[in-house]
């Protein structure tokens, strides 16, 4: 499949690189739609890798990457489900959004988030996958999940953890402050910042850097920099479902989803 | 450093330039949400500019409950 053109997300094949558009409205909120085209392009990645040596991320849409996971649905089905089948509901969704984060991981295609605007949450973890995060000037990071009662939960302290050091991971999820790329930059998050609406320029030129390399050479060399962290990644969604478990989550979602807040965003 | 008045100015500035609204139009008692018509990713965008223009780090939960360009400019300058 080459080309796929979904709801939440699209692709294509060009010059050996898979481009993957996420272009749901309003901010690229990832819900079970989001999910399900992920998990197509999961399930067709081994044979597009045949005829790829890379893929990148980016967006379409103008506030930014991804705003994170699709806290209206999740707060939705929670409240129009009895408990423990909302919890099931819960555990299912995240035990999937893990299978396809880790099968982006594990690609042995080199890959590529290409972001510009929020990045945040389940959006930050989306490109944490990816082996190179390539910004604009304009985009900014959070896990603000700590305000809602929660941890990021598609697999994000485990990957930010492999990548940077203790101090940090805690200071940016205690805190659950938005950092700019500058700073991510500062604490080695980043691997190019370019101008305003330059990152997909960047991220392809790297992409076809990247095709001057042995394919084999490329893939051994990446599975050995890049571990998946599989023990925590399991252990993060029983901490997730867990705390979903808690009333005061519940009302925490309420409160965000109903809010006329100018400022729901700033923790 | 500038001084208060010099960041004050900058900031109704930049804020002029972002979101297309006239200079003169803005004053720094103004509610920048109400004045420019953002919203919180907006304001968020906004911060990210002025971090970068005055090469600042200002974490965003200091700006709880800000709402006008005097106390973000008088926020911006603690940190110069």
């Amino acid at each position: 499949m080459q080309t796929f053109s979904g709801k939440a997300i699209s692709w294509e094949v060009k010059d050996g690189v898979i481009e993957v558009a996420l272009h749901r409205e309003p901010a690229n909120e990832i819900g079970t739609q989001s999910l399900q085209d992920l998990e197509q392009l999961a399930s067709v990645l081994p044979v597009l890798e045949e005829s790829a040596h890379a893929l990148i991320f980016y967006s379409t849409m103008a506030p930014g990457f991804s705003a994170g996971g699709d806290l209206r649905e999740l707060q939705r089905r929670m409240a129009e489900t009895e408990r423990q089948a909302a919890l099931a509901g819960v555990r299912e969704f995240h035990q999937r959004i893990h299978h396809v984060m880790n099968v982006l991981d594990a690609s042995p295609l080199t890959t590529i988030a290409a972001v510009h605007g929020i990045v945040f949450g389940g959006g930050l973890e989306l490109a944490l996958t990816c082996d190179l995060i390539i910004a604009d000037r304009t985009a900014r990071f959070c896990f603000p999940e700590l305000r809602l009662g929660l941890i990021p939960g598609f697999g994000g302290i485990p990957r930010l953890k492999r990548d940077l050091g203790n101090a940090v991971v805690r200071d940016l999820l205690l805190t659950g402050r938005s950092f700019n790329v500058t700073k991510a930059q500062q604490i080695g998050l980043m691997s190019q910042v370019v101008a305003e609406g330059e990152a997909l320029r960047a991220a392809r030129a790297t992409a076809a850097q990247m095709g001057k390399f042995d394919r084999t050479t490329a893939a051994a060399a990446k599975k050995f920099i890049k571990p998946i962290p599989y023990d925590e990644l399991r252990q993060e969604i029983e901490i997730v479902i867990e705390l979903y478990a808690r009333p005061a989550v519940q009302a925490a979602l309420k409160k965000f989803v109903e809010s006329t807040d100018a400022q729901p965003y700033l923790p | 450093m500038p001084t208060q008045q010099q960041t004050i100015d900058e900031v109704l500035d930049l804020a002029a330039a972002q979101f297309k609204v006239p200079r003169e139009s803005l004053s720094p008692d103004d509610d920048f949400f109400k004045r420019l018509g953002i919203d919180s990713l907006q304001a968020l965008s906004m911060l990210t500019r002025l971090e970068q223009h005055f090469n600042v780090e200002l974490p965003d939960y200091e700006l709880q409950g800000v709402s006008d360009f005097r106390t973000l400019a008088e926020r911006i300058q603690s940190r110069l």
